[in-house]
Protein backbone atom coordinates (compact mmCIF):
# COMPACT_ATOMS: atom_id res chain seq x y z
CA UNK A 1 0.00 0.00 0.00
CA UNK A 2 2.69 2.16 0.61
CA UNK A 3 4.71 1.88 -1.59
CA UNK A 4 1.82 1.97 -4.36
CA UNK A 5 1.53 6.14 -3.03
CA UNK A 6 4.91 6.24 -3.15
CA UNK A 7 5.58 5.47 -6.82
CA UNK A 8 1.88 7.22 -7.62
CA UNK A 9 3.72 10.35 -5.70
CA UNK A 10 6.57 10.04 -7.99
CA UNK A 11 4.38 10.05 -11.00
CA UNK A 12 2.43 13.32 -10.18
CA UNK A 13 6.07 14.73 -9.24
CA UNK A 14 7.11 13.21 -13.19
CA UNK A 15 4.26 15.13 -14.30
CA UNK A 16 4.84 18.83 -12.53
CA UNK A 17 8.20 18.94 -13.38
CA UNK A 18 7.31 18.06 -17.39
CA UNK A 19 4.65 20.82 -16.89
CA UNK A 20 6.83 23.31 -15.80
CA UNK A 21 9.66 22.15 -18.13
CA UNK A 22 7.37 22.65 -20.98
CA UNK A 23 6.08 25.95 -20.51
CA UNK A 24 9.74 26.80 -19.58
CA UNK A 25 10.82 25.33 -23.22
CA UNK A 26 8.32 27.72 -24.75
CA UNK A 27 9.01 30.35 -23.29
CA UNK A 28 12.72 29.87 -23.91
CA UNK A 29 11.82 29.57 -27.29
CA UNK A 30 9.51 31.80 -27.93
CA UNK A 31 12.29 34.84 -28.80
CA UNK A 32 13.85 32.57 -31.71
CA UNK A 33 10.45 31.79 -32.95
CA UNK A 34 9.19 35.22 -32.99
CA UNK A 35 12.33 36.45 -34.53
CA UNK A 36 12.38 33.35 -37.43
CA UNK A 37 9.03 34.12 -38.08
CA UNK A 38 9.23 38.03 -38.34
CA UNK A 39 12.72 37.98 -40.20
CA UNK A 40 10.03 35.50 -43.00
CA UNK A 41 7.44 38.59 -42.71
CA UNK A 42 7.26 41.80 -45.45
CA UNK A 43 6.96 45.12 -43.31
CA UNK A 44 2.96 44.93 -43.92
CA UNK A 45 2.58 41.49 -42.35
CA UNK A 46 3.52 42.38 -38.95
CA UNK A 47 0.40 44.46 -38.79
CA UNK A 48 -1.40 40.91 -38.92
CA UNK A 49 -3.42 40.11 -36.24
CA UNK A 50 -3.83 37.75 -34.46
CA UNK A 51 -0.13 36.52 -34.78
CA UNK A 52 0.71 34.59 -37.06
CA UNK A 53 3.32 32.05 -36.56
CA UNK A 54 3.96 31.05 -39.78
CA UNK A 55 3.80 33.81 -42.43
CA UNK A 56 1.32 33.42 -45.24
CA UNK A 57 3.29 33.93 -47.81
CA UNK A 58 6.42 33.09 -46.43
CA UNK A 59 8.82 36.13 -47.48
CA UNK A 60 12.40 35.56 -48.29
CA UNK A 61 13.13 39.33 -49.92
CA UNK A 62 14.71 40.42 -46.49
CA UNK A 63 17.69 37.56 -47.23
CA UNK A 64 18.07 38.82 -50.58
CA UNK A 65 17.92 42.68 -49.42
CA UNK A 66 20.28 42.22 -46.34
CA UNK A 67 22.99 41.25 -49.02
CA UNK A 68 22.11 44.20 -51.40
CA UNK A 69 21.19 46.86 -49.68
CA UNK A 70 23.36 46.39 -46.67
CA UNK A 71 26.75 45.04 -46.93
CA UNK A 72 25.98 42.40 -44.98
CA UNK A 73 28.58 40.00 -47.51
CA UNK A 74 31.43 42.02 -46.24
CA UNK A 75 30.61 42.29 -42.02
CA UNK A 76 30.21 38.41 -42.41
CA UNK A 77 33.52 38.15 -43.78
CA UNK A 78 35.17 40.61 -41.36
CA UNK A 79 33.57 38.60 -38.69
CA UNK A 80 34.83 35.26 -40.37
CA UNK A 81 38.48 36.64 -40.21
CA UNK A 82 38.24 37.92 -36.64
CA UNK A 83 36.60 34.67 -35.34
CA UNK A 84 39.31 32.65 -37.01
CA UNK A 85 42.42 34.24 -36.26
CA UNK A 86 40.93 35.05 -32.62
CA UNK A 87 40.41 31.04 -32.23
CA UNK A 88 43.56 30.20 -33.46
CA UNK A 89 45.27 32.64 -30.99
CA UNK A 90 42.92 31.71 -27.77
CA UNK A 91 44.07 27.74 -28.59
CA UNK A 92 47.87 28.57 -29.18
CA UNK A 93 48.39 30.92 -26.28
CA UNK A 94 46.78 29.38 -23.70
CA UNK A 95 47.44 25.67 -24.57
CA UNK A 96 51.45 27.04 -24.40
CA UNK A 97 51.11 28.52 -20.87
CA UNK A 98 48.81 25.59 -19.71
CA UNK A 99 51.70 23.22 -20.57
CA UNK A 100 54.18 25.25 -18.28
CA UNK A 101 51.97 25.82 -15.51
CA UNK A 102 50.43 21.48 -15.58
CA UNK A 103 54.27 20.19 -16.48
CA UNK A 104 56.79 21.88 -15.14
CA UNK A 105 58.09 22.82 -11.54
CA UNK A 106 59.00 26.17 -10.56
CA UNK A 107 59.59 28.47 -7.76
CA UNK A 108 56.23 30.68 -7.57
CA UNK A 109 54.29 28.84 -10.72
CA UNK A 110 51.41 28.55 -7.58
CA UNK A 111 51.75 31.97 -6.71
CA UNK A 112 51.48 32.80 -10.60
CA UNK A 113 48.70 30.64 -11.12
CA UNK A 114 46.34 32.07 -8.56
CA UNK A 115 47.76 36.10 -9.73
CA UNK A 116 46.36 34.78 -13.08
CA UNK A 117 43.11 33.36 -11.96
CA UNK A 118 42.59 36.65 -9.55
CA UNK A 119 42.74 38.73 -13.02
CA UNK A 120 39.74 37.18 -13.77
CA UNK A 121 38.36 39.36 -11.00
CA UNK A 122 39.73 42.77 -13.22
CA UNK A 123 36.80 44.17 -14.94
CA UNK A 124 37.34 44.87 -18.92
CA UNK A 125 36.63 49.06 -17.91
CA UNK A 126 39.67 49.56 -15.84
CA UNK A 127 41.95 48.16 -18.47
CA UNK A 128 40.48 49.26 -21.35
CA UNK A 129 41.01 53.02 -21.24
CA UNK A 130 44.86 52.85 -20.89
CA UNK A 131 44.88 50.39 -23.63
CA UNK A 132 43.17 52.72 -25.45
CA UNK A 133 45.90 55.04 -24.56
CA UNK A 134 48.19 52.74 -25.56
CA UNK A 135 46.72 51.35 -28.98
CA UNK A 136 46.64 54.83 -30.10
CA UNK A 137 49.97 55.89 -29.19
CA UNK A 138 51.73 52.97 -31.41
CA UNK A 139 49.18 53.82 -34.26
CA UNK A 140 46.70 50.71 -33.61
CA UNK A 141 43.19 52.33 -33.63
CA UNK A 142 41.20 51.53 -36.65
CA UNK A 143 42.77 48.13 -37.66
CA UNK A 144 42.44 44.91 -35.92
CA UNK A 145 45.42 44.64 -33.89
CA UNK A 146 44.23 45.75 -30.42
CA UNK A 147 41.35 42.82 -30.84
CA UNK A 148 43.49 40.44 -32.32
CA UNK A 149 47.40 40.36 -31.15
CA UNK A 150 46.09 40.49 -27.53
CA UNK A 151 44.03 37.22 -28.70
CA UNK A 152 46.85 35.32 -28.52
CA UNK A 153 48.38 35.55 -25.09
CA UNK A 154 46.84 33.18 -22.80
CA UNK A 155 43.77 33.87 -21.09
CA UNK A 156 43.15 32.85 -17.61
CA UNK A 157 39.75 30.96 -18.52
CA UNK A 158 41.62 29.29 -21.19
CA UNK A 159 44.65 28.61 -19.70
CA UNK A 160 42.75 27.27 -16.33
CA UNK A 161 40.36 25.30 -18.46
CA UNK A 162 43.32 23.39 -20.38
CA UNK A 163 45.64 23.59 -17.79
CA UNK A 164 43.11 21.04 -15.54
CA UNK A 165 43.00 18.79 -18.59
CA UNK A 166 46.52 18.22 -18.68
CA UNK A 167 47.12 17.21 -15.45
CA UNK A 168 44.57 14.79 -16.36
CA UNK A 169 47.13 13.09 -18.81
CA UNK A 170 49.12 10.41 -17.09
CA UNK A 171 52.67 11.76 -16.08
CA UNK A 172 54.26 8.29 -16.91
CA UNK A 173 53.66 9.15 -20.45
CA UNK A 174 55.92 12.30 -20.16
CA UNK A 175 58.60 10.57 -18.67
CA UNK A 176 58.49 7.37 -21.18
CA UNK A 177 58.93 10.00 -24.05
CA UNK A 178 61.42 11.28 -22.03
CA UNK A 179 63.51 8.05 -21.97
CA UNK A 180 62.82 7.73 -25.46
CA UNK A 181 64.77 11.10 -25.72
CA UNK A 182 62.03 13.70 -26.43
CA UNK A 183 62.52 17.44 -25.26
CA UNK A 184 59.48 19.58 -24.19
CA UNK A 185 58.46 20.64 -27.28
CA UNK A 186 57.90 17.56 -28.56
CA UNK A 187 56.05 16.14 -26.01
CA UNK A 188 53.36 18.77 -25.90
CA UNK A 189 53.27 18.32 -29.74
CA UNK A 190 53.23 14.82 -29.88
CA UNK A 191 51.33 13.27 -26.38
CA UNK A 192 49.85 16.18 -24.67
CA UNK A 193 47.86 18.03 -27.71
CA UNK A 194 46.58 14.76 -29.40
CA UNK A 195 45.08 13.57 -25.82
CA UNK A 196 43.42 17.21 -25.52
CA UNK A 197 41.56 17.27 -28.35
CA UNK A 198 38.53 17.78 -26.42
CA UNK A 199 39.73 20.16 -23.83
CA UNK A 200 41.03 22.18 -26.99
CA UNK A 201 37.95 22.06 -28.73
CA UNK A 202 36.16 22.99 -25.97
CA UNK A 203 38.78 26.45 -25.63
CA UNK A 204 37.91 26.65 -29.19
CA UNK A 205 34.17 26.67 -29.25
CA UNK A 206 34.25 29.41 -26.34
CA UNK A 207 36.47 31.61 -28.05
CA UNK A 208 34.30 31.38 -31.56
CA UNK A 209 31.22 32.70 -29.67
CA UNK A 210 34.03 35.36 -27.91
CA UNK A 211 34.91 36.79 -31.01
CA UNK A 212 31.65 36.04 -33.20
CA UNK A 213 29.71 38.57 -30.71
CA UNK A 214 32.31 40.79 -29.21
CA UNK A 215 30.91 44.19 -29.28
CA UNK A 216 32.99 46.38 -27.32
CA UNK A 217 36.51 45.71 -28.81
CA UNK A 218 34.91 46.43 -32.14
CA UNK A 219 33.46 49.38 -31.29
CA UNK A 220 36.23 51.33 -28.99
CA UNK A 221 39.13 50.22 -31.64
CA UNK A 222 37.15 50.13 -35.31
CA UNK A 223 35.89 53.86 -37.28
CA UNK A 224 36.12 52.71 -40.87
CA UNK A 225 32.98 50.82 -42.00
CA UNK A 226 34.57 48.59 -44.30
CA UNK A 227 36.09 46.96 -40.84
CA UNK A 228 33.20 46.18 -39.30
CA UNK A 229 32.06 43.10 -37.80
CA UNK A 230 28.52 41.74 -37.83
CA UNK A 231 28.21 42.99 -34.27
CA UNK A 232 28.73 46.84 -35.12
CA UNK A 233 27.35 46.59 -38.51
CA UNK A 234 24.32 44.82 -37.36
CA UNK A 235 23.90 47.89 -34.44
CA UNK A 236 24.84 50.40 -37.07
CA UNK A 237 22.38 49.44 -39.50
CA UNK A 238 19.31 49.13 -36.55
CA UNK A 239 20.04 52.81 -36.03
CA UNK A 240 19.68 53.14 -40.06
CA UNK A 241 16.64 50.87 -40.90
CA UNK A 242 14.92 50.70 -37.34
CA UNK A 243 11.25 50.81 -38.62
CA UNK A 244 12.06 47.71 -40.73
CA UNK A 245 11.88 45.46 -38.15
CA UNK A 246 11.63 42.45 -40.84
CA UNK A 247 14.90 43.05 -41.98
CA UNK A 248 16.44 43.89 -38.26
CA UNK A 249 15.05 40.05 -37.42
CA UNK A 250 16.31 38.84 -40.31
CA UNK A 251 20.33 40.36 -39.87
CA UNK A 252 19.48 39.23 -35.93
CA UNK A 253 18.89 35.90 -37.25
CA UNK A 254 21.73 35.34 -39.92
CA UNK A 255 23.91 36.61 -37.70
CA UNK A 256 22.92 33.92 -34.61
CA UNK A 257 23.21 31.08 -37.45
CA UNK A 258 26.73 30.28 -37.12
CA UNK A 259 26.70 29.57 -33.44
CA UNK A 260 23.45 28.08 -33.48
CA UNK A 261 24.81 25.45 -35.95
CA UNK A 262 28.07 25.32 -34.20
CA UNK A 263 25.76 24.03 -31.15
CA UNK A 264 23.79 21.92 -32.69
CA UNK A 265 27.21 19.91 -34.36
CA UNK A 266 29.26 20.36 -30.82
CA UNK A 267 26.70 20.35 -27.90
CA UNK A 268 28.31 17.65 -25.93
CA UNK A 269 31.59 19.42 -26.17
CA UNK A 270 30.21 22.79 -25.05
CA UNK A 271 28.82 20.81 -21.72
CA UNK A 272 31.74 19.06 -21.35
CA UNK A 273 33.41 22.20 -20.96
CA UNK A 274 31.51 24.24 -18.76
CA UNK A 275 31.37 21.22 -16.53
CA UNK A 276 35.26 20.70 -16.69
CA UNK A 277 35.76 24.37 -16.07
CA UNK A 278 32.65 25.09 -13.83
CA UNK A 279 33.57 29.12 -14.66
CA UNK A 280 31.61 29.24 -17.66
CA UNK A 281 28.21 31.22 -16.89
CA UNK B 1 38.47 16.86 -12.47
CA UNK B 2 35.40 18.72 -11.58
CA UNK B 3 36.93 22.12 -10.11
CA UNK B 4 33.78 24.26 -9.37
CA UNK B 5 34.72 23.31 -5.56
CA UNK B 6 35.70 26.77 -4.95
CA UNK B 7 39.48 27.80 -2.71
CA UNK B 8 42.52 28.73 -4.57
CA UNK B 9 43.98 26.18 -2.95
CA UNK B 10 41.86 23.34 -4.14
CA UNK B 11 42.48 24.82 -7.78
CA UNK B 12 46.28 24.96 -7.36
CA UNK B 13 46.76 21.90 -5.68
CA UNK B 14 46.32 19.17 -8.15
CA UNK B 15 49.85 19.78 -9.67
CA UNK B 16 53.52 18.72 -8.31
CA UNK B 17 54.48 21.18 -5.35
CA UNK B 18 57.85 22.74 -6.64
CA UNK B 19 60.58 20.91 -4.91
CA UNK B 20 63.12 22.65 -1.92
CA UNK B 21 66.17 22.15 -2.97
CA UNK B 22 67.14 22.77 -6.49
CA UNK B 23 70.01 20.63 -8.69
CA UNK B 24 70.83 21.24 -12.22
CA UNK B 25 67.97 19.42 -13.55
CA UNK B 26 65.25 21.27 -11.44
CA UNK B 27 67.01 24.35 -12.74
CA UNK B 28 66.63 23.64 -16.44
CA UNK B 29 63.28 22.21 -15.42
CA UNK B 30 62.24 25.98 -13.63
CA UNK B 31 63.22 27.74 -16.74
CA UNK B 32 61.98 25.58 -19.25
CA UNK B 33 58.58 25.53 -17.31
CA UNK B 34 59.50 30.24 -17.71
CA UNK B 35 59.63 29.55 -21.08
CA UNK B 36 56.47 28.12 -21.49
CA UNK B 37 53.86 30.41 -19.57
CA UNK B 38 55.53 33.52 -21.71
CA UNK B 39 52.78 33.71 -23.41
CA UNK B 40 50.28 34.43 -20.16
CA UNK B 41 53.31 36.06 -18.42
CA UNK B 42 53.80 38.82 -20.93
CA UNK B 43 50.00 39.37 -22.25
CA UNK B 44 49.55 39.88 -18.30
CA UNK B 45 51.87 42.56 -17.99
CA UNK B 46 50.97 44.20 -21.19
CA UNK B 47 46.98 43.54 -21.73
CA UNK B 48 46.25 43.51 -17.64
CA UNK B 49 48.96 44.91 -15.10
CA UNK B 50 50.10 47.89 -16.61
CA UNK B 51 47.15 48.79 -18.27
CA UNK B 52 46.04 48.21 -14.63
CA UNK B 53 48.61 50.36 -12.77
CA UNK B 54 48.09 53.00 -15.24
CA UNK B 55 44.53 53.14 -14.82
CA UNK B 56 45.36 53.97 -11.28
CA UNK B 57 47.54 56.65 -12.41
CA UNK B 58 45.45 58.16 -14.75
CA UNK B 59 42.80 58.53 -12.59
CA UNK B 60 44.95 61.13 -10.62
CA UNK B 61 45.17 63.50 -13.26
CA UNK B 62 42.75 65.30 -15.77
CA UNK B 63 44.11 63.11 -18.78
CA UNK B 64 42.78 64.38 -22.06
CA UNK B 65 43.71 64.73 -25.61
CA UNK B 66 44.46 68.02 -24.57
CA UNK B 67 47.15 67.40 -22.39
CA UNK B 68 47.27 65.38 -18.38
CA UNK B 69 47.66 67.40 -15.23
CA UNK B 70 48.23 65.69 -12.11
CA UNK B 71 45.13 67.32 -10.14
CA UNK B 72 45.27 64.49 -7.05
CA UNK B 73 42.17 62.98 -5.85
CA UNK B 74 40.14 65.62 -7.51
CA UNK B 75 38.28 62.63 -9.76
CA UNK B 76 37.31 60.67 -6.47
CA UNK B 77 35.84 63.81 -4.95
CA UNK B 78 33.80 64.99 -7.39
CA UNK B 79 32.56 61.62 -8.10
CA UNK B 80 31.35 61.29 -4.74
CA UNK B 81 30.21 64.92 -4.27
CA UNK B 82 29.50 66.50 -7.04
CA UNK B 83 28.16 64.48 -9.86
CA UNK B 84 24.39 62.84 -9.87
CA UNK B 85 25.33 60.96 -13.23
CA UNK B 86 27.31 58.76 -11.10
CA UNK B 87 25.32 58.06 -8.46
CA UNK B 88 22.66 56.99 -10.88
CA UNK B 89 24.54 54.71 -12.74
CA UNK B 90 25.06 53.36 -9.51
CA UNK B 91 21.80 53.03 -8.39
CA UNK B 92 20.84 51.38 -11.96
CA UNK B 93 23.85 49.20 -12.10
CA UNK B 94 23.00 47.81 -8.58
CA UNK B 95 19.32 47.71 -8.92
CA UNK B 96 20.24 45.43 -12.06
CA UNK B 97 22.60 43.09 -9.77
CA UNK B 98 20.28 42.57 -7.11
CA UNK B 99 17.44 41.90 -9.24
CA UNK B 100 19.37 39.91 -11.41
CA UNK B 101 21.86 37.88 -9.58
CA UNK B 102 19.09 36.19 -7.16
CA UNK B 103 16.69 35.42 -9.67
CA UNK B 104 19.58 33.77 -11.92
CA UNK B 105 20.75 31.53 -8.92
CA UNK B 106 17.23 30.42 -8.15
CA UNK B 107 16.30 29.69 -11.76
CA UNK B 108 19.54 27.89 -12.49
CA UNK B 109 19.26 25.86 -9.43
CA UNK B 110 15.78 25.53 -9.30
CA UNK B 111 15.31 24.22 -13.29
CA UNK B 112 18.79 21.91 -12.83
CA UNK B 113 16.74 20.05 -9.81
CA UNK B 114 13.71 19.55 -12.28
CA UNK B 115 16.20 17.90 -14.55
CA UNK B 116 17.98 16.16 -12.20
CA UNK B 117 15.27 13.31 -12.41
CA UNK B 118 15.38 10.09 -14.79
CA UNK B 119 12.46 10.87 -17.38
CA UNK B 120 12.18 10.38 -21.14
CA UNK B 121 13.11 13.49 -22.90
CA UNK B 122 15.30 15.11 -20.39
CA UNK B 123 18.22 15.27 -22.55
CA UNK B 124 15.67 17.46 -25.15
CA UNK B 125 14.99 19.95 -22.81
CA UNK B 126 18.21 20.26 -21.09
CA UNK B 127 19.22 21.33 -24.85
CA UNK B 128 16.43 23.27 -25.29
CA UNK B 129 17.61 25.75 -22.11
CA UNK B 130 20.95 25.26 -23.12
CA UNK B 131 20.37 27.02 -26.51
CA UNK B 132 19.88 30.88 -26.04
CA UNK B 133 23.26 30.68 -23.71
CA UNK B 134 25.05 30.27 -26.76
CA UNK B 135 23.67 33.33 -28.34
CA UNK B 136 24.90 36.94 -26.85
CA UNK B 137 25.83 40.37 -28.32
CA UNK B 138 23.57 42.94 -30.70
CA UNK B 139 21.92 40.07 -32.56
CA UNK B 140 20.23 38.95 -29.37
CA UNK B 141 19.61 42.58 -28.33
CA UNK B 142 18.24 43.31 -31.63
CA UNK B 143 15.86 40.47 -31.29
CA UNK B 144 14.59 41.31 -27.54
CA UNK B 145 13.43 44.95 -29.05
CA UNK B 146 11.16 43.63 -31.45
CA UNK B 147 9.87 41.07 -28.41
CA UNK B 148 9.39 43.93 -25.95
CA UNK B 149 8.50 46.46 -29.17
CA UNK B 150 5.57 48.68 -27.42
CA UNK B 151 3.16 47.89 -30.54
CA UNK B 152 4.48 45.13 -32.34
CA UNK B 153 6.25 43.03 -29.82
CA UNK B 154 4.65 39.31 -28.90
CA UNK B 155 4.63 40.43 -25.09
CA UNK B 156 2.43 43.61 -25.29
CA UNK B 157 0.42 41.30 -28.39
CA UNK B 158 -0.10 38.52 -25.86
CA UNK B 159 -0.95 40.92 -22.72
CA UNK B 160 -3.57 42.27 -25.42
CA UNK B 161 -5.54 39.22 -25.75
CA UNK B 162 -5.49 39.06 -21.78
CA UNK B 163 -6.79 42.54 -21.62
CA UNK B 164 -4.02 44.59 -20.55
CA UNK B 165 -3.13 47.10 -22.54
CA UNK B 166 0.53 47.64 -24.22
CA UNK B 167 3.42 48.30 -21.71
CA UNK B 168 5.93 51.35 -22.96
CA UNK B 169 8.74 48.29 -22.23
CA UNK B 170 11.41 50.36 -23.56
CA UNK B 171 9.89 53.59 -23.25
CA UNK B 172 9.81 53.78 -19.87
CA UNK B 173 12.82 53.98 -17.17
CA UNK B 174 10.77 51.75 -15.00
CA UNK B 175 10.30 49.11 -17.41
CA UNK B 176 13.67 48.99 -19.13
CA UNK B 177 15.32 47.04 -15.77
CA UNK B 178 13.28 44.40 -15.59
CA UNK B 179 13.68 43.98 -19.56
CA UNK B 180 17.44 43.62 -19.34
CA UNK B 181 16.63 41.40 -16.22
CA UNK B 182 14.59 38.69 -19.01
CA UNK B 183 17.18 38.99 -21.46
CA UNK B 184 20.11 38.01 -19.37
CA UNK B 185 17.94 35.29 -17.85
CA UNK B 186 17.22 33.91 -21.26
CA UNK B 187 21.30 32.89 -21.04
CA UNK B 188 21.12 30.78 -17.48
CA UNK B 189 21.64 27.50 -19.32
CA UNK B 190 24.71 27.66 -18.53
CA UNK B 191 24.50 27.83 -15.13
CA UNK B 192 21.91 25.37 -15.39
CA UNK B 193 24.48 22.97 -16.87
CA UNK B 194 27.20 23.52 -13.92
CA UNK B 195 24.39 23.23 -11.27
CA UNK B 196 23.13 19.73 -12.65
CA UNK B 197 26.38 18.68 -12.78
CA UNK B 198 26.81 19.36 -8.96
CA UNK B 199 23.54 17.66 -8.02
CA UNK B 200 25.20 15.02 -9.77
CA UNK B 201 27.78 14.34 -7.89
CA UNK B 202 25.84 14.51 -4.64
CA UNK B 203 26.07 10.80 -3.40
CA UNK B 204 22.75 9.15 -3.71
CA UNK B 205 23.46 7.56 0.57
CA UNK B 206 22.90 11.31 1.57
CA UNK B 207 19.44 11.56 0.16
CA UNK B 208 18.70 7.30 0.94
CA UNK B 209 19.73 8.59 5.04
CA UNK B 210 17.64 11.43 4.66
CA UNK B 211 14.38 9.68 3.20
CA UNK B 212 15.16 7.02 6.09
CA UNK B 213 15.01 9.68 8.69
CA UNK B 214 11.64 10.32 7.32
CA UNK B 215 12.79 14.37 5.85
CA UNK B 216 10.22 15.76 3.27
CA UNK B 217 11.03 17.57 0.11
CA UNK B 218 12.03 21.03 1.57
CA UNK B 219 14.00 19.40 5.19
CA UNK B 220 15.77 17.42 2.45
CA UNK B 221 16.67 20.27 0.23
CA UNK B 222 17.62 22.76 3.20
CA UNK B 223 20.00 19.61 4.77
CA UNK B 224 21.17 18.02 2.00
CA UNK B 225 20.67 19.54 -1.58
CA UNK B 226 21.51 22.65 -0.37
CA UNK B 227 25.06 22.28 1.72
CA UNK B 228 26.16 20.16 -0.63
CA UNK B 229 25.81 22.58 -3.33
CA UNK B 230 26.71 25.61 -1.34
CA UNK B 231 31.12 25.57 -2.99
CA UNK B 232 29.07 25.94 -6.59
CA UNK B 233 26.74 28.35 -5.38
CA UNK B 234 28.98 30.95 -4.08
CA UNK B 235 31.00 30.85 -6.67
CA UNK B 236 28.71 30.92 -9.42
CA UNK B 237 27.54 34.20 -7.33
CA UNK B 238 30.77 35.46 -7.41
CA UNK B 239 31.21 34.98 -10.92
CA UNK B 240 27.83 36.30 -11.93
CA UNK B 241 28.37 39.26 -9.82
CA UNK B 242 31.88 40.04 -11.37
CA UNK B 243 30.13 39.63 -14.77
CA UNK B 244 27.07 41.38 -14.05
CA UNK B 245 28.43 44.71 -13.00
CA UNK B 246 30.68 44.84 -16.00
CA UNK B 247 27.34 44.25 -18.13
CA UNK B 248 27.38 46.80 -21.24
CA UNK B 249 26.01 45.73 -24.90
CA UNK B 250 22.93 45.20 -22.89
CA UNK B 251 21.68 48.27 -22.56
CA UNK B 252 24.29 50.28 -25.22
CA UNK B 253 22.46 48.15 -28.17
CA UNK B 254 19.15 48.65 -26.64
CA UNK B 255 18.10 51.63 -25.19
CA UNK B 256 21.83 53.44 -25.11
CA UNK B 257 21.51 53.84 -21.22
CA UNK B 258 17.79 55.53 -21.49
CA UNK B 259 14.98 56.08 -21.36
CA UNK B 260 16.26 59.63 -18.66
CA UNK B 261 19.27 57.38 -17.76
CA UNK B 262 16.84 54.14 -16.52
CA UNK B 263 19.32 51.74 -18.07
CA UNK B 264 22.72 54.07 -17.75
CA UNK B 265 25.00 51.43 -15.84
CA UNK B 266 27.81 51.88 -14.71
CA UNK B 267 29.87 50.94 -17.66
CA UNK B 268 27.86 53.17 -20.11
CA UNK B 269 29.24 55.80 -18.17
CA UNK B 270 32.89 54.91 -18.16
CA UNK B 271 32.20 54.81 -22.30
CA UNK B 272 30.67 58.00 -22.77
CA UNK B 273 33.12 59.69 -20.57
CA UNK B 274 36.12 58.12 -22.19
CA UNK B 275 35.30 57.92 -25.67
CA UNK B 276 31.96 60.41 -26.04
CA UNK B 277 33.33 63.44 -23.66
CA UNK B 278 37.48 62.26 -23.56
CA UNK B 279 37.79 63.00 -20.23
CA UNK B 280 40.11 59.89 -20.08
CA UNK B 281 41.39 60.60 -16.60
CA UNK B 282 37.88 60.53 -14.64
CA UNK B 283 37.23 58.02 -16.46
CA UNK B 284 39.84 55.67 -15.13
CA UNK B 285 38.90 57.01 -11.78
CA UNK B 286 35.07 55.95 -12.31
CA UNK B 287 36.41 52.21 -13.67
CA UNK B 288 38.70 52.13 -10.56
CA UNK B 289 35.40 52.66 -8.97
CA UNK B 290 33.60 49.80 -10.68
CA UNK B 291 36.60 47.61 -9.19
CA UNK B 292 36.38 48.54 -5.72
CA UNK B 293 32.95 47.63 -5.87
CA UNK B 294 33.54 44.68 -7.39
CA UNK B 295 36.61 43.85 -5.28
CA UNK B 296 34.90 44.35 -1.76
CA UNK B 297 31.55 42.73 -2.69
CA UNK B 298 33.48 39.93 -3.81
CA UNK B 299 35.45 39.82 -0.51
CA UNK B 300 32.17 40.28 1.17
CA UNK B 301 30.63 37.35 -0.68
CA UNK B 302 33.36 34.86 0.53
CA UNK B 303 33.18 36.39 4.18
CA UNK B 304 30.37 35.82 4.67
CA UNK B 305 30.10 32.54 3.16
CA UNK B 306 32.71 31.12 5.16
CA UNK B 307 30.05 29.78 8.08
CA UNK B 308 27.50 28.73 5.56
CA UNK B 309 29.86 27.12 2.56
CA UNK B 310 30.30 23.06 3.42
CA UNK B 311 33.78 21.97 1.58
CA UNK B 312 33.18 17.85 1.32
CA UNK B 313 36.72 16.88 2.53
CA UNK B 314 37.92 19.79 3.19
CA UNK B 315 40.41 19.92 6.21
CA UNK B 316 39.94 21.95 9.56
Amino acid sequence: MRSLTRTSRRRIAIFATLVVLTAGSILYLGPLGWMISTALKTPDQIYDLPIRWIPDPVDWGNFVELFTEVPFAQYIGNTVVLTALGVLGSITGSSLAAYGFARFRFRGRNALFVVMLSTMMIPVWVTIVPSYVFFGEIGWLDTYLPILVPAFFATPFNTFLLRQFFLSIPQELDEAARIDGAGSVRIFFQIILPLSVPALMMVGLFSFLFFWNDYLGPLIYLQSQELYPLSLGVANFVGTYNQNYPLMMMAAMVSMLPCIALFAIAQKWFMQGIVISGVKG
Amino acid sequence: MSTTRLGMETMVGAARRPRRTAGPLQRREARVGWLWIQPWLIGFLAFTAIPFGAAFVMSLTNWSPAGAEFIGFDNYVRMFTDDPLFWQAIKVTFVFVLLYLPLSIALGLGAAMLMNQKFVGVGVFRTIYYLPSVLSGVAVVVLWSFVFHREFGVVNLALGYLGIPPIPWLQSSFWVIPVIVIMQLWGVGASIIIYLGGLQGIPTELYEAASLDGAGWWRTFRSVTLPMMSPIILLQAVIGLIGTFQIFTQSFALTRGGPDYGSYFLSLYIYDTAFGQLKLGYACALSVALFAIILSLTGLFFAVSRSRVYYAGAKD
